[in-house]
C-alpha cells in the first residue's frame, strides 16, 4: 500500500464531508439563516464581538484548535495498526468533529455568543456549568504536565532543535515589539522571523545542544520538562502581546509550511507504507484497541477543546450565520489532517517493518516515542523533496515544540484564572494574587509530571495521555449533549447529536474502567485518584443528560429565534 | 504598478487581521488597565489621594472629559460621581 493513496483518500473523504454532510447540516439540521443577525452585529462593542472576515476568523479558529495533540495522539495510537487509527480519524471528523465544532458554533451563535458552559448551564441546570468548570480544570491540569514531557522527549531525541527553538523567542520578542511599540504591519516582520527561523533550523543542526545523561539521579528528559515548566510558568506572567501573540502568529506560519511539506512529501516519494495495517503482534503490556484507541485519539477525530474556541472566541465574530459552517466544520476537517498526516509518517516514515517496530516495541515505548517516530518518519517525507534527513527532523521536531510551548503557555494563563476565580468564589483572596496562583500552577504541573509514573519520574508523564485524551472526549460528550436537547427540543433530528453523545460516553467510560484497573494493580495512587474523579464526572454527566431529558423546555428557551 | 500596490495593503491588512483577532479582547484589556492607572494619577486629587505633579497632570483634566464620562458609564454610573467633574 502506498501512502499516497491513503492521503489522497483522506482528501477525498474530508471533501466529501464537508460537501455533502456539513451540507445537510447547515441546511437541514441547523437551518442557517443568511439573515439572522450574529452576536458580532448585534452586540458589537470593537472587543469581544467584531464582525470578522470569514477566511481571517477560519485562520484564527484553525490554529488554535491545531496544536500538538493531533501528532501525539495518531503518533501513540498507531501501534495498533494504521488501519483503525486512520478509521477513526475519518469517520471521527467527518460524523462527530463535524457536528460538534460547526454546532457548538452555531449554538453559541444563537444564544448571544455565550460560552459552552453558559449554555450548559441554560440547557441542562446550574450543575452543569460546575460540571464543566470542573472536567477544564483537570483537561488543563493534564495537558501541561504531558506536554511539558513531550516536549523533554523531543530535546533529548532530537538536541539539534534546541537552539531554533530557544532562538524562536528572541525573534518573537522583536516582532511583538515592533507590532505593538513601534506600530508596524505585520506581515513583513513574520515573513522575515520565518526566514530567520528556517535559517535557524539549518543552524542548530550544526550546533547540537544536549544535557548529560543523568545529572542529580534524573534523566536529561527530567530536566528538560523542569526547564520547560519553569518557562511556560515565566512566559506565562508576561504580557500576551510580547511573546504569546506573536509566537503563535509564527507557529500559524509553520503549521501550514509543515501540512504543506509533509502531503508534498507524500505524493513526491510516494513512500510505502510499513506498519501493519492491523497490529497482529501487539506487545505485552498494550491495552486493548477498543476502548483505548476512541481516547488516544482525541484531537484529530473529536476534541472538546474545538467547542471551547467555537463558542469562547469564534462565535461572537461570525459575521453571517452561514459561515458558522465553512468555520466551523472546515476547522475540524483541517485538524483531522493534521491527524492524517500524523498517520501517516508514522507508518510509511520508516524504512523497514523492523526499524518501525524499534519505535512500537512495547506500550510504554509508544506511548513515550510516538511524538520522535512522528518526527522521524515526517522528517524522511521531506527528505524526498531535498531536504537534507538531520534538518528536516530538526524542522518538525522545533515546530511541534513550539506547538506544545505555546500550549503550556496559554494552558498556565487559564489554569491561573481557573485558581482566581475558585479563590473568588470561595472567599480564598490569596489564589487571586498571580505570583501565588502562578507558583501554585507551576507546582502541581511539575507534581504531575514527576510522580505520574513514580518508576519514571520526570519522563513518565505520558502515562496520563489516556486520561487526557478521556476528559477532552468529556468535554465533547457535554457539549453533544447540550446540542442534542437543544435539537430535540425543536423538534429537529437529534440522532445525529446523540449517537456521538452516546459513543464518546460509553468510550471515556469503558477506558477510565481499564485504566483504573491498571492503576490499581500497579498500585498507583495518585492516578488512581485522578481516574476516579474523572470517571465520577463521567456518571456525573450522564445522569445530568437523562435528567435534562426529561424536562419540558420551550424553543425560545433553547436559542435565539431571530427576527428574520 | 498601482494593482501590486493594492494588493500589497490588501495582503498586508489581511494579516494585521488575522494576527489581531485571536488576542483582541486581551490587548484590549491590557490597554484599558493601563488607561486606568493614567485616569488615576490625572485624577487622584479628586479622589483624596495627594499627588505631587497636580499642578500639571490639571492640565490634562480637559483633555480626559470625554474618556471619562466613557469610564463612569463602563463602571455601571449614570452620572459622575464626582463633586468637581460633571460630564454629564
Amino acid at each position: 500500500m502506498t501512502s499516497w493513496l491513503l492521503a489522497l483518500s483522506a482528501f477525498v473523504v474530508f471533501f466529501l464531508g464537508y460537501r455533502f454532510y456539513s451540507r445537510y447540516l447547515a441546511e437541514k439540521l441547523f437551518r442557517l439563516d443568511p439573515d439572522f443577525i450574529t452576536p458580532a452585529y448585534r452586540q458589537e462593542d470593537g472587543i469581544d464581538f467584531v464582525p470578522t472576515n470569514k477566511f481571517v476568523l477560519w485562520g484564527h479558529h484553525f490554529t488554535s484548535v491545531a496544536g500538538a495533540a493531533p501528532i501525539i495522539g495518531p503518533a501513540i495510537a498507531m501501534i495498533w495498526g494504521w488501519g483503525p487509527a486512520l478509521a477513526w480519524v475519518l469517520m471521527g471528523t467527518v460524523f462527530m468533529a463535524g457536528i460538534h465544532d460547526f454546532g457548538t458554533l452555531w449554538a453559541s451563535v444563537r444564544n448571544r455568543g455565550q460560552s459552552m458552559g453558559v449554555i450548559a448551564r441554560n440547557v441542562i441546570g446550574p450543575r452543569a456549568l460546575t460540571l464543566f468548570l470542573l472536567i477544564i480544570f483537570f483537561l488543563l491540569l493534564m495537558v501541561n504536565a504531558v506536554f511539558a514531557v513531550a516536549i523533554g522527549t523531543l530535546f533529548t531525541n532530537f538536541p539539534a532543535s534546541v537552539m531554533p527553538y530557544w532562538l524562536q523567542i528572541p525573534i518573537a520578542l522583536v516582532i511583538g515589539y515592533l507590532v505593538y511599540k513601534r506600530n508596524w504591519s505585520i506581515l513583513l516582520p513574520s515573513i522575515v522571523g520565518l526566514a530567520l527561523l528556517l535559517g535557524l533550523v539549518y543552524a542548530g543542526t550544526l550546533m547540537p545542544v544536549s544535557l548529560p545523561e543523568e545529572t542529580a539521579g534524573y534523566p536529561a528528559t527530567a530536566w528538560w520538562v523542569l526547564i520547560m515548566l519553569t518557562y511556560g510558568a515565566i512566559a506565562s506572567r508576561l504580557p500576551v502581546w510580547l511573546l504569546l501573540q506573536p509566537r503563535d502568529f509564527i507557529n500559524a506560519h509553520l503549521l501550514f509550511v509543515c501540512l504543506a511539506l509533509v502531503y508534498l512529501g507524500v505524493f513526491v516519494g510516494r513512500p510505502e507504507i510499513v506498519a501493519p495495517m492491523l497490529n497482529q503482534d501487539l506487545p505485552d503490556g498494550t491495552p486493548p484497541m477498543l476502548p483505548l484507541l476512541f481516547v488516544t485519539i482525541a484531537c484529530g477525530a473529536i476534541s472538546g477543546f474545538h467547542g471551547l474556541v467555537s463558542s469562547g472566541t469564534t462565535s461572537k465574530q461570525l459575521k453571517k450565520e452561514t459561515d458558522a459552517r465553512f468555520v466551523g466544520y472546515l476547522g475540524a476537517t483541517g485538524e483531522g489532517l493534521l491527524a492524517v498526516a500524523a498517520i501517516l509518517a508514522t507508518a510509511a516514515g520508516f524504512a523497514t517493518f523492523s526499524e518501525w517496530s524499534e519505535h512500537y516495541g512495547s506500550w510504554q515505548q509508544a506511548s513515550s516515542q510516538g511524538i520522535a517516530a512522528f518526527v522521524q518518519g515526517a522528517g524522511s517525507f521531506l527528505q524526498h523533496l531535498g531536504i537534507p534527513l538531520v534538518v528536516a527532523t530538526t524542522f518538525m521536531s522545533m515546530m511541534v515544540v513550539a506547538f506544545a510551548a505555546t500550549t503550556l503557555d496559554t494552558g498556565m494563563r487559564l489554569q491561573r484564572f481557573i485558581l482566581g476565580e475558585i479563590g473568588r468564589q470561595y472567599n480564598l483572596p490569596v489564589l487571586s494574587n498571580i505570583n501565588v496562583a502562578t507558583v501554585l500552577v507551576f507546582i502541581s504541573c511539575v507534581a504531575l509530571a514527576f510522580f505520574a509514573d513514580p518508576s519514571n519520574p520526570g519522563a513518565g508523564g505520558m502515562v496520563l495521555w489516556p486520561l487526557f485524551g478521556t476528559t477532552n472526549q468529556l468535554t465533547a460528550g457535554l457539549s453533544l449533549l447540550v446540542l442534542t436537547l437543544i435539537l430535540m427540543h425543536l423538534k429537529r433530528n437529534y440522532l445525529l447529536a446523540l449517537i456521538p453523545c452516546l459513543f464518546v460516553g460509553v468510550m471515556t467510560a469503558w477506558s477510565m474502567l481499564i485504566n483504573i484497573g491498571n492503576y490499581l494493580a500497579d498500585g498507583n495512587v495518585l492516578l488512581t485518584a485522578i481516574g476516579g474523579l474523572i470517571l465520577v464526572l463521567n456518571i456525573w454527566l450522564v445522569l445530568e443528560g437523562i435528567a435534562a431529558m426529561g424536562r419540558k423546555r420551550a424553543p425560545e428557551e433553547m436559542l435565539d429565534q431571530g427576527e428574520g | 504598478m498601482g494593482a501590486i500596490k493594492r494588493r500589497w495593503h490588501q495582503l498586508n491588512r489581511f494579516y494585521d487581521a488575522l494576527y489581531v483577532t485571536p488576542y483582541r479582547r486581551t490587548a484590549r484589556r491590557a490597554q484599558r488597565r493601563q488607561e486606568d492607572l493614567f485616569r488615576l494619577l490625572v485624577m487622584s486629587e479628586a479622589l483624596g489621594i495627594p499627588n505631587p505633579a497636580s499642578f500639571y497632570t490639571l492640565e490634562l483634566l480637559p483633555f480626559l472629559m470625554e474618556d471619562f464620562h466613557a469610564w463612569h458609564l463602563r463602571m455601571g454610573m449614570e452620572h459622575s460621581p464626582l463633586e468637581g467633574m460633571k460630564c454629564c
